[in-house]
């Protein structure tokens, strides 16, 4: 059986073996509900063991396999390989990061960046919670679940420039991940979680390029939580400044 | 760790490989356009305070052809400028009236209003106080 | 040969659901104890993510945890210990409001309480949920929780190999960092194997890439039972190719289900007469493993397609209309149309039965502990057992939180007790590090490929552990599988790296599936009986007198797995018959 084939320009670095990554190609059979990914996996059995990458739901939950795929970062998962027909498709690490080998980035700064941010409810008494449940609305949820659906995928870091540019900044997920929190009816945490995102590597940092929201597959508009995080931090400067008596 | 990494580097004309990119330098660049009118206003004012000879003959300059031109383009930059700043604006500004969100088309469509009407504003400022 | 030393009290093999609750409760147990957690992948990437239906636990005034108990074990065909089921019930609904108060977006109703929803199997609804993400959230917000307590240390992307057990006692593991391919030997003074299930012993799996059995060979290795591995639930509708599931709503919103010949062939089998509008337990919404098993039938008759990915039938809702599809599928719009390029509008749906869940796994008590002494387990690599024979839809979220706990502070109580250990983890450790490098790194001329490996160990759990099984189907699958045992001694790599080598950690997963799928074969021959999800053609009905009992699996160096049996334990519910409504 003839079957249509296309293309895959491959992103290779080994450690051992080269100081500058090549950029290596394969055939792969093109067939319309083979998702980049699978390229991939059929390169790993059948061509190349040695290919290395990330993966595991093939269901975008996960959020794992993120690469630069024709300089956009996405979710090979979720990216038909038909869609780049007749090829050739480039197949790169996420922009941004360092790379481990192959297509797997080095992520441990943003596993650091994301504990700095307190990612946990806060409360001021330190008591856990009432007997039952706290109460919160469907409107109260709808206020911060859009941020609470980030899958850490790490697309939006390998779209911001600032991040590129700048890696001490802690960037659009972690920084979603912080407003998801403050903006919680049961947290009280959200001074704390200020003191730490007001400073030089937190939001001021961000210069509103919005192609972190751009990129977002679970469209949680990190750019947006920024901005109003942004919005919060100017009124708090305000009030202090013009009421210096009035405790925050 | 200490196995070899690959660090990739951001060169100094990254933007140039994506629209989007492009798009947000431009709209960045624009603050250029915004400073250099800014000076002439400058230049402006202070010709005022010079007596008016030079006013006359500084407003005489500002017909010229080139002039115009740098105040079109000017013109052009902020009109990119508003037009890309207030279709961002609902991310930055999340409106709830009561239990419901205001979508984010009204929030932007505010903006436009509020720029239309205060452009309104000084076009009568301008035409009724320096028309007599 | 370099070895790296690290330590800890309490250490946890896996970090999906039950691995964090489990890291949590340690910690708060006893403050002092330093407390590890290693995964082979990053924590928020574990198959506790893909979850989309729900969690139960009685919450409402009109509901009662002895229904909950009822229907749990019903559902589990009575092979459920009806100690262990009490337990987790009453403990389900504390777990739950834990996991709110930490922040898990639980979907409300109008007045702010948790909502909750019906599901299949359920007399009254008690499933918590977080839309139809709920193992999502569950997850992230476990994981970000975890982070607060700094004495929960984490070793992401660390592989097990071994259990190191000396003197009767499990006293740590040895792991490969993946990003360096260095070899540790972790200290602890008790481990808790948290590492899920093993769908991809099979081919078709809703189950991700990284559920491999791991922690089941790890403590099959270590002479640890694994317990009532022959139950493996089904779910009906899988993709073929991908195994993203289908939810059961496609077909209680009016979805049929077709063969070659476009027929609702569900009719043939004993499910009532097609309707224009879904009747409950009826056709298209008849009992899962039952629509499971009309599959298989048409497919000997010859009514299945052929596919790429093998047999399949049609789950076709397009006369439901884009309008309905829009406003009450959307979810299965966008799984269809973002992964697998199908458009449900206009075409019609590929599906098969798909591997859901290992009702079976290493065997525990009630707290956890394992008859390895410092060794624990909890979550789908475990079995207590609540699920019996069957798992109730929307138990696994719960047991995660219930056993992952319980599991954590048992672990901790038992680290607190043991002074410095006196083990010889060095010699043993540089022994299995010994054998890493001779068997993987160092191995050139290896013949045989993994994915050769993978597929026949596929074929043959497919053709001899799938719906139906009988003595002759399984004979054969358990000699193929002992045959793919001996070749997998002979794998290749290509890969000689020691940074991120995934092909090296594939290869030991493979030897980890079949040591599994050995244990499912050899369980599965041994059960003379057909009960919930074990259904044989040669031995049709259920038998209590004989098989009222768990299976045990035992390994055995150079034969086949000895097959033991444990008595049900019976509180309140003398086995009943498990009627499907109708």
């Amino acid at each position: 059986m003839s079957q249509e084939k296309i293309t895959l320009e491959v992103f290779r670095f080994r450690p051992e073996q080269e100081d500058n990554p090549v950029f290596q190609s394969y055939e792969v059979p093109l067939r319309k509900d083979w998702v980049v990914l699978d390229a991939l996996n059929y390169i790993k059995d059948y061509l190349d063991g040695t290919l290395s990458y990330r993966w595991s739901c093939r269901m975008g939950v996960c959020g794992s396999c993120g690469m630069m795929v024709n300089g956009t970062p996405v979710l090979t998962c979720a990216t038909f390989l038909q869609k780049f027909a007749p090829g050739p498709i480039r197949v790169e690490p996420l922009s941004n990061f360092p790379v481990v080998r192959d297509l797997v980035i080095e992520m441990t700064d943003f596993m650091e960046k994301l504990k700095k941010v307190k990612p946990w409810i806060i409360r001021k008494d330190n008591q856990e919670g009432p007997e039952g449940e706290f109460i919160q609305t469907p409107s109260q949820l709808a206020d911060y679940k859009q941020y609470s659906m980030c899958i850490n995928c790490m697309l939006c870091y390998s779209a911001c420039p600032v991040y590129g540019l700048e890696p001490g900044f802690t960037g659009p997920a972690a920084i979603a991940l912080a407003q998801r929190y403050n903006m919680d009816n049961r947290d009280e945490g959200q001074e704390q979680r200020m003191e730490l995102l007001s400073t030089d590597d937190g939001i001021w940092q961000c210069t509103f390029v919005g192609e972190c929201s751009e990129v977002c597959p679970k469209n949680v508009d990190p750019a947006g939580a920024i901005q109003r995080y942004k919005v919060a931090g100017a009124t708090d400067w305000w009030k202090s400044f013009l009421m210096p008596w009035a405790k925050p | 760790m200490d196995s070899k990494k690959y660090k990739p580097q951001m060169g100094i004309f990254w933007w140039t490989d994506r629209w989007s990119s492009i798009k947000f330098i431009l709209r960045e660049l624009t603050s250029v356009a915004v400073a250099v009118y800014s000076i002439i206003f400058l230049f402006y004012v202070s010709s005022i305070l010079q007596g008016k000879k030079t006013f006359e003959e500084f407003s005489e300059s500002l017909k010229s052809p080139a002039f115009i031109a740098l105040h079109c383009f000017i013109l052009l930059c902020l009109v990119f400028h508003s037009i890309t700043w207030f279709n961002l604006a609902p991310q930055a500004m999340v409106i709830k009236l009561g239990e419901k969100k205001v979508p984010g088309i009204v929030v932007a469509l505010m903006n436009y209003a509020g720029w239309f009407f205060i452009s309104l504003a000084i076009l009568w400022l301008v035409t009724n106080l320096l028309g007599t | 040969m370099v070895h790296f030393k690290s330590e800890c009290d309490v250490l946890i093999i896996g970090a999906g659901g039950a691995g964090l609750r489990a890291a949590i409760a340690a910690a708060e147990a006893n403050p002092k104890l330093k407390i590890g957690v290693i995964s082979k992948v990053y924590p928020m990437r574990s198959h506790t993510v893909s979850a989309e239906g729900g969690a139960a636990a009685v919450i409402k005034s009109n509901d009662s945890t002895d229904y909950h108990a009822y229907d749990t074990i019903s559902g589990g065909d009575w092979m459920s210990d009806q100690d262990a089921v009490e337990f987790f019930v009453n403990e389900a609904p504390k777990e739950m409001l834990r996991l709110e108060h930490w922040g898990c977006p639980w979907s409300r109703q109008d007045n702010g309480t948790v909502a909750v929803r019906p599901f299949g199997g359920m007399k009254i609804e008690r499933t918590w949920f977080a839309a139809d993400k709920t193992g999502f959230h569950m997850l992230h917000t476990l994981f970000q929780h975890t982070l607060k307590y700094d004495q929960i240390q984490r070793y992401d992307e660390f592989f097990v190999t071994k259990l190191i057990v000396d003197n009767g006692q499990c006293c740590g593991a040895v792991a490969i960092e993946l990003a360096t391919g260095k070899i540790f030997s972790i200290a602890a003074k008790a481990v808790i194997i948290c590492t899920g299930g093993c769908g991809k012993i099979f081919p078709y799996t809703t189950n991700a890439n990284i559920k491999t059995g791991d922690g089941m060979a790890l403590a099959y290795r270590a002479g640890v039972a694994l317990k009532d591995m022959e139950f493996v639930q089904y779910h009906p509708t899988g993709l073929p190719f991908t195994g993203i599931l289908i939810t059961e709503a496609t077909r209680s919103e009016g979805g049929y289900m077709l063969n070659k010949d476009g027929y609702r062939y569900l009719q043939d089998y004993d499910l009532g007469k097609p309707q224009p509008k879904p009747v409950l337990r009826s056709m298209e919404l008849g009992p899962r493993d039952r629509l499971s098993q009309a599959f298989v039938k048409e497919q000997e008759k010859g009514r299945t397609l052929k596919g790429a990915y093998g047999d399949f039938v049609y789950l076709d809702i397009r006369h439901l209309g884009e309008k309905t599809i829009n406003a009450k599928l959307p979810f299965v719009r966008e799984l269809c149309l973002k992964y697998e390029n199908i458009d449900p509008i206009k075409e019609m749906i590929p599906v098969r039965p798909v591997v859901h869940y290992m009702m079976g796994g290493i065997h525990t008590d009630i707290d956890g502990a394992t008859s390895l002494a410092g060794l624990y387990a909890a979550g789908e690599t475990a079995c207590v057992s609540i699920n019996g024979a069957n798992r109730l839809g929307s138990n696994s979220l719960t047991e995660l939180l219930v056993f992952g706990s319980r599991a954590g502070k048992s672990a901790a109580e038992f680290a607190s007790r043991i002074n410095s250990s006196n083990f010889s983890i060095d010699s043993i450790a540089n022994d299995e590090i010994k054998k890493l490098e001779n068997f993987f790194v160092r191995r050139i001329n290896g013949s045989e490929k993994i994915v050769e490996i993978r597929k026949e160990m596929h074929k043959s759990m497919e053709e001899g552990a799938g719906i139906y099984r009988s003595e002759k189907k399984k004979k054969k699958s358990q000699s193929a599988i002992a045959s793919l045992q001996q070749r997998v001694q002979n794998i290749s790599i290509s890969d000689h790296s020691a940074t991120f080598n995934t092909e090296l950690i594939s290869a030991i997963e493979l030897s980890y599936m079949l040591d599994v799928a050995e244990a499912v074969v050899q369980s599965a021959l041994q059960r003379k009986e057909s009960r919930g999800s074990h259904q044989r053609t040669d031995y049709p009905k259920r038998d209590d007198q004989k098989f009222l009992s768990h299976s045990l699996a035992y390994r055995k160096d150079l034969s086949l797995p000895e097959i033991k049996y444990a008595p049900v334990t019976i509180t309140k519910w003398p086995p009943g018959e498990r009627v499907y409504g109708r």
